[in-house]
């Protein structure tokens, strides 16, 4: 009895280390991006201080923050949508003819550097007079959208039995209108999983919006950036900052936390 | 009619069409092109097109110290972060691997990292790893340690990108795992228990050899990521102090974006990109070989 008492304060001592070491940079952040800066720069760090609002009204005020953020989530949007365009009636078409070579040749742009395809994207979008637009930018982030719509989507159509299909084709409806009325209303948990994680993908990208985007079209994670290098001392508007971009990607994260994790471990674990 | 008819013989051709024109244009072709200008010695800033000039540009650069350090730290980067994280996040998973109040907000809390903009957790971690202000140092005095440098010392700026990056991948490979783990069928566990193993053993040769290819191939994800490392460091460094970070990537990055030497920053991708597809191979080769 006192054998089974120990074990499991041990486990759950061990659960609240693994979740204490998890958390912990998240709460210092959102603490700090509550502090004065003397607070910040005080020695011992303080961990009771009296919290203000002034990081998040430097941010969102001098900052144009709200328009870096118009920014990211039309890139993304657009991005996602486009993907799902392109990407679903090709996974439909990998799950049901097992094209497993053409799910490898759309998984690569996953797989491989961004950066290989990053600086001829720079010569050519500068010809073609299409930096700093969202043209460039959105075709961008297609290419970290597309791979996992296709992932996500092929393993889920091969989960929809072909009979579903097959008895409306029976009845002599033609495959591509089975696809849009009958596969389709079926894979909204997959279009969701997709979706979501195709968007956090694209809301946290960096190299991209670094080197394509400039002041018109700049996305959050380049202001974020910036603001660290031009604004050294001025820790507490960091971690707001910091939270600001965050936020939506933890939120959709909680909302849809079912689907995150399918999606995330889909890759590893058959079936 | 025949128009329709059309599209559906030839729909396993038409359905995927658009996006293999769209992968070839903004994948395959950028990386031939990538591949031409290696054996240029292109600068964007001299306003010159390109000439080609053999394999010049890959002897300059492959003989570089700063190319070779950079690729031996991306190596060394890659497999201590991925080693760290794999017995980590396999311990968690076997910790947490079990009914228990709570399980699903442990979950969910897991997943944070991996869905945190890494731009701004390396910024977080700045904060972090300051040497005056930073609570890095703070927990090192408390356990009555002296202060470190943290990133701010050629000597242990990479062990501390390191430890950022198993701080917000860890928890993918738990996730796999946990994943895993949740497959498996019971009965190999109860038999080995009613044979009187002890649960040591069952860890060690029932459980884990089980769950083996779930986290290799976890591992192998997470090694084609980190190779490619490229947020927290940027973010964090620049690939400093001096060259000290610098791993591939970077390096590619500051040649083609800060020095505008094409050529000779399309022989760093060429490299980068021929590590990274050869560790692809790998794990494809691996799936194919464990799914017979």
């Amino acid at each position: 009895m006192n054998r089974k008492i120990v074990s499991s304060a041990l486990f759950y001592l061990a659960v609240a280390a693994i979740v204490l070491v998890v958390l912990f940079p998240f709460l210092w952040m959102l603490a700090s991006s509550f502090k004065t800066q003397v607070d910040i720069i005080s020695w011992p760090p303080k961990i009771f201080f009296s919290p203000t609002l002034q990081n998040y009204r430097k941010v969102f005020g001098e900052q144009d923050f709200l328009k870096y953020f118009l920014n990211s989530t039309i890139v993304g949007a657009s991005a996602v949508g486009l993907s799902l365009v392109l990407g679903l009636p090709a996974a439909y078409s990998i799950a049901r003819f097992r094209q497993r070579k053409l799910a490898v040749f759309i998984l690569l742009a996953r797989l491989m550097p961004g950066i290989s395809f990053l600086m001829p994207w720079y010569i050519v979008f500068s010809r073609l007079d299409l930096m700093d637009s969202y043209t460039a930018l959105i075709l961008s982030h297609i290419l970290i959208a597309l791979p996992i719509v296709v992932w996500i989507m092929s393993t889920y159509f091969s989960t929809i039995p072909p009979e579903m299909e097959e008895s409306a084709m029976v009845d002599g409806a033609t495959r591509q209108y089975a696809f849009w009325a009958i596969i389709l209303p079926l894979s909204g948990p997959g279009i969701i999983t997709a979706t979501t994680l195709s968007f956090i993908f694209s809301w946290n990208n960096f190299m991209f919006s670094q080197v394509l985007s400039m002041e018109k079209t700049k996305t959050l994670p380049i202001a974020v950036y910036n603001f660290l290098s031009y604004a050294e001392v001025d820790w507490g508007g960091v971690m707001a900052a910091a939270v600001a971009i965050m936020a939506p990607a933890i939120v959709l994260t909680m909302i849809f936390q079912k689907y995150v994790v399918k999606g995330l471990t889909m890759g590893a674990v058959k079936g | 009619m025949i128009q329709s008819s059309f599209t559906e013989r030839n729909l396993q051709l038409l359905f995927p069409l658009p996006a293999i024109v769209f992968v070839a244009m903004l994948m395959v072709f950028p990386v031939l092109y990538t591949s031409y200008l290696s054996f240029t010695n292109w600068n964007l800033t001299s306003g010159a097109e390109p000439t080609f000039v053999g394999l010049r540009s890959y002897a300059r650069v492959l003989s570089e110290p700063r190319f070779l350090h950079a690729l031996a730290r991306t190596f060394a980067f890659t497999l201590f972060a991925v080693v760290i994280e794999g017995f980590l996040g396999v311990a968690a998973a076997l910790i947490l691997n079990r009914a228990f109040a709570g399980k699903s907000v442990a979950k969910l809390l897991l997943l944070l990292p991996l869905v945190a903009t890494p731009i701004a957790v390396g910024i977080v971690f700045n904060l972090f790893f300051d040497p005056t202000i930073g609570l890095a140092n703070f927990v090192l005095q408390a356990f009555g340690l002296p202060p470190g440098l943290w990133i701010s010392s050629e000597n242990s700026v990479i062990p501390s990108l390191i430890l950022v990056d198993v701080w917000q991948w860890t928890p993918m490979i738990t996730l796999i795992v946990l994943a895993g783990l949740a497959g498996l069928s019971e009965e190999p566990v109860e038999a080995a228990r009613i044979d009187g193993a002890s649960e040591w053993q069952i860890l060690r040769l029932v459980t884990i050899p089980m769950v083996m290819p779930v986290i290799l191939t976890a591992l192998i994800l997470r090694l084609i990521d980190a190779l490619k490392t490229f947020d927290i460091i940027f973010a964090m460094t620049g690939g400093g102090p001096g060259y000290a970070s610098e791993t591939l990537n970077i390096m590619g990055f500051k040649y083609s974006f800060e020095y505008f030497r094409m050529g000779q920053s399309a022989v760093i991708l060429v490299v980068l990109f021929v590590v990274v597809f050869g560790c692809s191979l790998g794990i494809m080769k691996l799936r194919a070989s464990s799914e017979v």
